[in-house]
């Protein structure tokens, strides 16, 4: 981490309660993980601040990942809590290069919340693990009391393998390599804040929630030369590409005019004064990879119906190591900062 | 996407840029009111594209910076108080009072909520008869018709438990102050489209004449911005000081009439206080006295709170562009956006947010350099 003096002189600032920023997947959480959960957990796994822990046990290699779902409105046009819960932890595991195989899932359920939305997140949590081939095989179940909880929360636990030669990790970008997205970003996050104020729109978006184990694995018999991945969940592009020139010491050069970003997508973050870079995704991974299979990389992907619209985006480069940059379409560059905390609708 | 793409064009862009490279022939300084309009400068690095004579200056159009620190301590006052609902614009949550902020105020139980319309606060407060909903009126003139309406309604529909903190600030007012500073470099203004959109251009035509110092109406895309350094580069080139609408296709002459006639029914013009610069005479919007019992200052009792600034803060200097950010010893060290000396720094409009999101890289290379 020795890229962060050139960025953040200023010391951690003891903070007497936590807030929602700590949450957002920005500048906050990353605080949080660095200052309060890895001085008191540390080792090597951790230290190595990957979406998932993959684990030697004599021959086989494990991946072992963990995510908890809070989403409000709980049900949401694409997907709900229950898919969420598959999906999220699904992805995590995959971006490891992980075949998932095992769940467990546990409930934080509000006294009240009806049974019938209750049959539904389950029916749908179900369903979703049958689609993505992994089992649920343990669990629990809370309730807390009226007012202490918002509905449901859930929390899921994966487990996977991951084949012999696969090494994917945030801090294996090298100068030179190219950063490949596979579609559309903003999905999620719109279609969750639509839904949450009430916004319509002429043609309504979708969440992209979906398991993106299937596009890996695809990738990964086109080739070997992927050197991580990452899911672009909360914080958006731009939290997840940070942390990758972070922990790998290089710098991120991405160009705006390749982002495919929906017109629905791009009209609601305009008016609501939002960065579509940092908006959450469920159903789409960021790689980067050897130049030099780019394109094949690219090609196998869009045959992949979650990849029908990959692209490469940017460049990894030795200069402005610890940054991500953007060329704007006038030919300017300007910085893709983490953000602090959630992006704030502005005043007008 | 219509009316967007067009205006972020790459080849247009190109071509007025090449056109203010041909009329320049001497420095001048240009100043774009609006804090939207300094974010697309930052963010495309328009200034970057246009010759170094023409030094674009930023100026106090950020609705959340210059709403006073004494207000924002008003508004953590009413937020936490138990029988409240207070509602706000996204972006004042975090911005920074004497002792705390309306997300602390939320963390520590407060029900403080986000919303995107006053019209949404209205509605709260028809859903929870027995708690107190107020909403912070603040802006230019461009958030002073929705917050008047808000209040008219309240008062259509009987409602006792609706109130604004009302600290509306107004854009020829500060103009004028810049204009009169001793200190003045500005040579000519980039005004502000959605103010206008409200208003029209009509009050300009005064400051034009008094101080015969060119205005053009400006938009907020890439496009529209170069269009309007190219108006005001050819007027000062020419010896010329009128008033110009780049922005037409929002801005018309008189502006949205029907929304003026609203904030003229529910507000009235008085002296302003703005942060970081201080009181502004008749630069605001007040509650009219017929609308008191609307007036969250006066039910809650917090109309005489005053407060001081963080002494180490320049934002006076940046909001009335005498100074940059990043002439500011504390930007990016002491004051960031995760720990705010000053509203520039929070509020997404921010000129010191604006240099921190996009500059910061060019400015900390230098300093290692």
């Amino acid at each position: 981490m020795s890229t962060l003096t050139l960025s953040c002189p200023t010391p951690a600032i003891a903070r007497d309660h936590v807030s929602l920023g700590h949450g957002s997947g920005g500048k906050l959480s990353a605080e949080l993980m660095r200052d309060l959960f890895l001085p008191v957990f540390r080792n090597p796994t951790l230290e190595r601040m990957d979406d998932q822990a993959v684990l030697q046990f004599g021959k086989s290699r494990v991946a072992f990942t963990t995510d908890s779902f809070v989403v409000k409105p709980l049900f949401f046009p694409g997907g709900d809590i229950g898919s969420l819960a598959v999906h999220g932890t699904v992805n995590d595991l995959a971006m490891g290069g992980a075949k998932p195989l095992f769940l467990s899932v546990a409930f934080i359920i509000e006294e009240g919340f009806p049974m019938y939305a209750l049959q539904r997140i389950v029916d749908s949590l179900g369903r979703a693990a049958a689609a993505c081939g992994v089992q649920i095989v343990t669990g629990d179940t809370k309730v807390v009391d009226k007012g202490s909880g918002d509905g449901v929360f859930i929390n899921t636990t994966g487990l996977g393998v991951v084949a012999e030669g696969v090494s994917l990790s945030a801090s294996g970008a090298r100068p030179g390599d190219a950063v490949i997205l596979s579609g559309c970003i903003g999905d999620h996050g719109i279609a969750i804040l639509a839904e949450r104020e009430g916004l319509e729109f002429e043609s309504p978006v979708e969440s992209d929630s979906a398991p993106l184990h299937g596009l890996v694995a695809d990738m990964l018999a086109a080739t070997r030369a992927i050197r991580c991945m990452r899911d672009p969940t909360r914080g958006g592009v731009s939290s997840s590409l940070n942390e990758i020139a972070a922990q790998s010491g290089v710098g991120i050069l991405i160009e705006e005019q390749a982002l495919p970003i929906r017109d629905e997508v791009r009209g609601a973050c305009e008016m609501l004064g939002l960065d579509p870079l940092y908006v959450a995704n469920e159903g789409k991974l960021l790689a980067i990879v050897d130049p030099a299979v780019a394109d094949r990389l690219v090609e196998a992907m869009r045959k992949n119906p979650l990849g029908r619209e990959a692209r490469r985006i940017g460049t990894v480069t030795e200069s402005d190591a610890g940054w991500v940059r953007m060329r704007t379409p006038l030919g300017t560059t300007r910085i893709v900062d983490m953000l602090a905390g959630d992006q704030l609708p502005r005043i007008c | 996407m219509r009316y967007i793409d067009e205006y972020r064009d790459p080849k247009i862009a190109q071509a007025l840029v090449d056109q203010i490279h041909a009329r320049v022939t001497k420095p001048w300084v240009l100043m774009e009111i609006c804090g939207g309009q300094t974010h697309t400068l930052m963010r495309y690095g328009i200034d970057e594209l246009i010759p170094s004579q023409v030094e674009l200056v930023h100026g106090p159009g950020c609705p959340v910076c210059v709403t006073p620190i004494e207000v924002v301590d008003k508004a953590v006052e009413i937020a936490s108080r138990p029988d409240v609902i207070f509602v706000s614009y996204g972006d004042m949550l975090r911005v920074p009072g004497t002792k705390s902020d309306l997300f602390r105020v939320k963390a520590n139980g407060g029900d403080v909520r986000i919303a995107y319309s006053p019209m949404e606060a209205v509605k709260i407060a028809q859903k929870n008869p027995a708690r107190q909903v107020v909403f912070f009126g603040i802006g230019f003139e461009t958030t002073a018709p929705a917050n008047a309406m808000a209040v008219y309604k309240a008062r259509s529909l009987g409602l006792t438990n609706f109130s604004e903190l009302v600290s509306h600030v107004l854009v020829p007012p500060a103009i004028r102050l810049l204009l009169n500073s001793p200190e003045n470099r500005v040579q000519g203004f980039i005004a502000p489209g959605h103010v206008c959109t409200v208003m029209g251009f009509w009050e300009y035509k005064a400051l034009v004449d008094e101080f015969h110092v060119p205005i053009v109406v400006g938009g907020f895309e890439p496009v529209d911005l170069l269009e309007a350094i190219l108006m005001l580069v050819a007027q000062l080139e020419e010896g010329r000081a009128e008033v110009e609408n780049q922005y037409a296709r929002s801005v018309s002459y008189q502006g949205n009439e029907p929304a003026q006639r609203v904030v003229e029914q529910v507000f009235e013009v008085a002296d302003r206080k703005w942060r970081g610069i201080g009181t502004i005479p008749m630069s605001g919007l007040r509650l009219r006295p017929e609308f008191a019992a609307y007036d969250a200052e006066k039910i809650f009792g917090v109309g005489e709170m005053e407060a001081a600034e963080p002494p180490e803060c320049i934002s006076a200097q940046v909001l009335q562009g005498l100074k940059k950010p990043v002439d500011c010893p504390a930007f990016a060290t002491r004051c960031t956006p995760e720990n705010p000396l000053g509203a520039p720094m929070v509020s997404a409009e921010g000129a010191c947010a604006a240099y921190y999101q996009y500059r910061r890289h060019a400015t900390s290379l230098v300093c290692i350099a």
